[in-house]
C-alpha cells in the first residue's frame, strides 16, 4: 500500500482538542469534522488539506480519545499522518478510520514543508521528492488487517462472529 | 524472572503468557461509555451490525452520563436520549443518568476492582488505574468492538516502576505528584509504558490522591497508570462497597525497563502553565499571576479530600476570582454536604454545582473568555480546551487553586491565611 502527498508540517505535541474542538464532538458526520479540522490553529486549515500528508514530531494525537479527530484528519482529504510517535488512542482511532499512520522517528528533521512524501506502509520505506529515502516503521499485526480492511467497522464486518 | 503488574493482568485476561512488546487479544472486564462517546458507540454498533446489535456481556457495561450534563442544548438532550433508549432496550442496568457523577469517579466507586482489565470511550479511563486495574481509554470504534465481542488487543507495556516514599507536606497532594512527574519526565516519555506505582506507606497516599495521579496518566502518555493494590485499595473498596477485595501484584523479581522515586516530602506547590501539562513551574515563579476564573473539579480534582482542602482554605473568606465548584459525583457531593464544604465554598462566593464535565471540556458551566487567565484543577491545558483558544489556563492542586480564588493571583495557601 503506497500514500503520498505534499507535506504539511506540524510541531510535537499536537493534542485532540486541536485537531477538533470539543464543541463539534456533538456530530459524526465527516463532511462537518472535516471544516473545523485543526481550527484553534488556522481556522482554514482544511482548505489546504486535501491531499496533503502531515508531518509531525512526537506523540501526536495526544489527550482526549475524541475518533473525531481521525475523522476528521481523513475527511479533510488528508492521505496519512507520518509523525516521530503517535499517541496510543489517536494511533488506533486512525487506523479503525482508514487513515494510515506512519511511526517514523526523525522525520520531522528530514522533510521540510512542501516537499513530496511518498511511502509504502508495508515495508516501511519513504522517498523524499522523488530521490532521499528514509526508512520509517512498517504497520504491522493487527493494525495492518485493520487498515487494509478499510477499517475497524469493515473487519467487525468480514468477523461476523458476533 | 517474575512479571509486573500488567504483565500479570494481561496474562490473565489473554489466557496465555504474555511479554512486553506483545500485541495480544484480551478479554474486557468492563467496558464503559459516557454521554458525548456514547452516541458515537452506538452508531458505529448500528453499523456494524445493521441496527442488530447483540450486547456480549450486559452486566460488563456500564454507561454514566457526564459531559453534557445537565444537557446544554437541544442537540446534547437529543444525545442523551438516544442512549437512554439504547439501555431500554438493552435492558442495561449499569446506567447512571444526568447528576449520579462523572463516569471514571462512578467507576471507581461502585464497579472496578484491583486485577481487572477496564477499557472505556474516555482517555481518563486511566483513572481506574487508582485501584489497581489496567485500565485503558479507546475510541468510539473500539468500545463499539468490545461492546460485540467482549474482547480488544492490546500492545503489551513496557513496564515501569515509580515509588513514592515518605509522607507529603502541607498543602500537597496527588496533582502535585502527578505535576512532578510530568516536570521530570515530560509529556512523551512514557509512551509505550505502563507506569506502576509503589507506595512506601499506603496511608500516606490515601485513594483520592491515587486516582488523581492515575487520572494524569493519560497525559503523561502512559498506555496505562497503576498504583499496586496495598491496604489503602481493600480499605476503600470495603469502605465504599462493603466487601474485601483480592488483590493481584506485581512478583517481586518482576523486572521494570526503569524506576525512579520520588521522596514524597520534597514535592512543592506546582502548576502547570500554559498551555502545555508538562510545561511545570513552582507557584513561587508565576506567583502572582492575576486570575479572571478558578475551576475546582473534574475527574482529577473533584474529590472529597480535595473539596476539604478548598474548604478549610476558604472558611471564612470571600473569592476575589469568579470561583466554580463541582463536585465529581453525588457520592462525593453528598459528603461534602454533610461535612459542610459545599456550605462553606458556597459562603466564599464559589457557585457550586455537581456530576458534570462542563467547564473541563469547555463546554458549558463556565467557559473562558478571550484573553483570561484561568486556574484549574482539572488535567489538561491544552489552547482553548475550556473555551477560547486566547484564553490562558494553569493547571494545578486544590490548596493553590482556593488560595488563588480567594487572593484573585497565583499564590500559595500560606499567603492568604
Ligand atoms: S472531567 Fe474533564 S477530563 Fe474528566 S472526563 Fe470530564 S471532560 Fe474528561
Amino acid at each position: 500500500m503506497i500514500v503520498e502527498g505534499r507535506v504539511i508540517k506540524l510541531g510535537d505535541k499536537i493534542d485532540t482538542d486541536v485537531i477538533i474542538p470539543a464543541k463539534h464532538l456533538k456530530y459524526t458526520n465527516p463532511e462537518y469534522l472535516a471544516q473545523h479540522v485543526f481550527e484553534p490553529i488556522d481556522p482554514e486549515f482544511y482548505k489546504k488539506a486535501r491531499g496533503a500528508v502531515i508531518v509531525a514530531g512526537k506523540v501526536f494525537g495526544m489527550g482526549s480519545s475524541r475518533e473525531q479527530a481521525a475523522i476528521a484528519i481523513k475527511a479533510a482529504g488528508i492521505r496519512a499522518v507520518v509523525a516521530e510517535s503517535f499517541a496510543r488512542i489517536f494511533y488506533r482511532n486512525a487506523i479503525n478510520n482508514g487513515l494510515p499512520v506512519i511511526i517514523c522517528p526523525g522525520i520531522s528533521r528530514e522533510v521540510a514543508e512542501g516537499d513530496w512524501l511518498r511511502i509504502n506502509i508495508e515495508t516501511g520505506e519513504a522517498v523524499i521528492n522523488n530521490v532521499k529515502k528514509v526508512m520509517c516503521k512498517p504497520i504491522t499485526g493487527m493494525a495492518l488487517e485493520i487498515l487494509k480492511a478499510g477499517g475497524l467497522l469493515e473487519y467487525l464486518k468480514k468477523l461476523k462472529n458476533y | 524472572m517474575g512479571k509486573s503488574l500488567s504483565e500479570k493482568i494481561l496474562e490473565r485476561a489473554a489466557g496465555k503468557s504474555v511479554s512486553p512488546g506483545d500485541v495480544v487479544e484480551v478479554g474486557v472486564d468492563i467496558v464503559a461509555f459516557h454521554d458525548l462517546t456514547g452516541y458515537h458507540v452506538i452508531e458505529v454498533l448500528e453499523k456494524a451490525t445493521n441496527g442488530n446489535i447483540r450486547v456480549c456481556d450486559a452486566n460488563s457495561l456500564v454507561i454514566a452520563f457526564d459531559h453534557l450534563v445537565p444537557p446544554p442544548d437541544v442537540r446534547s438532550a437529543e444525545i442523551q436520549q438516544s442512549i437512554r433508549s439504547f439501555v431500554k432496550k438493552h435492558t442495561l442496568k449499569n446506567f447512571h443518568d444526568v447528576g449520579y457523577g462523572i463516569l471514571h469517579q462512578v467507576l471507581i466507586e461502585r464497579y472496578v476492582v484491583p486485577g481487572q482489565v477496564v477499557m472505556a470511550a474516555d482517555s481518563h479511563t486511566t483513572t481506574s488505574g487508582a485501584l489497581g486495574a489496567f485500565a485503558q481509554g479507546l475510541g468510539a470504534s473500539d468500545i463499539a468492538a468490545i461492546v460485540l465481542t467482549g474482547k480488544t488487543w492490546v500492545t503489551v507495556p513496557q513496564p515501569f516502576k515509580i515509588k513514592l516514599i515518605g509522607s507529603l507536606g502541607k498543602w500537597v497532594t496527588g496533582k502535585e505528584v502527578a505535576l512532578e512527574i510530568l516536570r521530570v519526565f515530560k509529556a512523551e516519555y512514557f509512551n509505550g509504558m505502563s507506569i506502576e506505582v509503589f507506595v512506601e506507606n499506603p496511608t500516606a497516599f490515601p485513594m483520592d490522591f491515587r486516582a488523581t495521579v492515575a487520572n494524569m496518566g493519560i497525559e503523561m502518555n502512559a498506555d496505562a497508570l497503576m498504583f499496586v493494590p496495598d491496604s489503602e485499595t481493600i480499605n476503600f473498596i470495603k469502605s465504599e462497597r462493603g466487601f474485601e477485595p483480592k488483590i493481584i501484584t506485581p512478583d517481586k523479581d518482576a523486572e521494570y525497563v526503569d524506576e525512579y522515586t520520588i521522596e514524597l516530602n520534597k514535592v512543592e506547590l506546582l502548576v502547570a502553565a500554559p498551555h502545555s501539562v508538562d510545561n511545570v513551574k513552582s507557584v513561587r515563579e508565576v506567583w502572582g499571576t492575576e486570575v479572571d476564573y478558578v475551576f475546582i473539579g473534574s475527574c482529577t480534582n473533584g474529590r472529597v479530600s480535595d473539596f476539604e482542602i478548598a474548604a478549610k482554605i476558604m472558611k471564612g473568606r470571600k473569592v476575589k476570582s469568579r470561583c466554580i465548584a463541582i463536585p465529581a459525583s453525588w457520592n462525593v457531593f453528598k459528603k461534602c454536604l454533610e461535612l459542610g464544604y459545599i456550605q462553606t465554598l458556597v459562603e466564599s462566593g464559589c457557585i457550586v454545582t455537581y456530576g458534570t464535565c462542563g467547564p473541563c471540556i469547555g463546554g458549558h458551566f463556565g467557559i473562558a473568555a478571550p484573553g483570561e487567565i484561568v486556574v484549574s484543577t482539572s488535567n489538561r491545558n491544552f489552547i482553548g480546551r475550556m473555551g477560547s483558544p486566547e484564553a490562558k489556563i494553569y493547571l494545578a492542586g486544590p490548596a493553590v487553586a482556593a488560595a488563588t480564588a480567594v487572593a484573585g493571583k497565583l499564590v500559595e495557601p500560606g499567603d492568604v491565611m
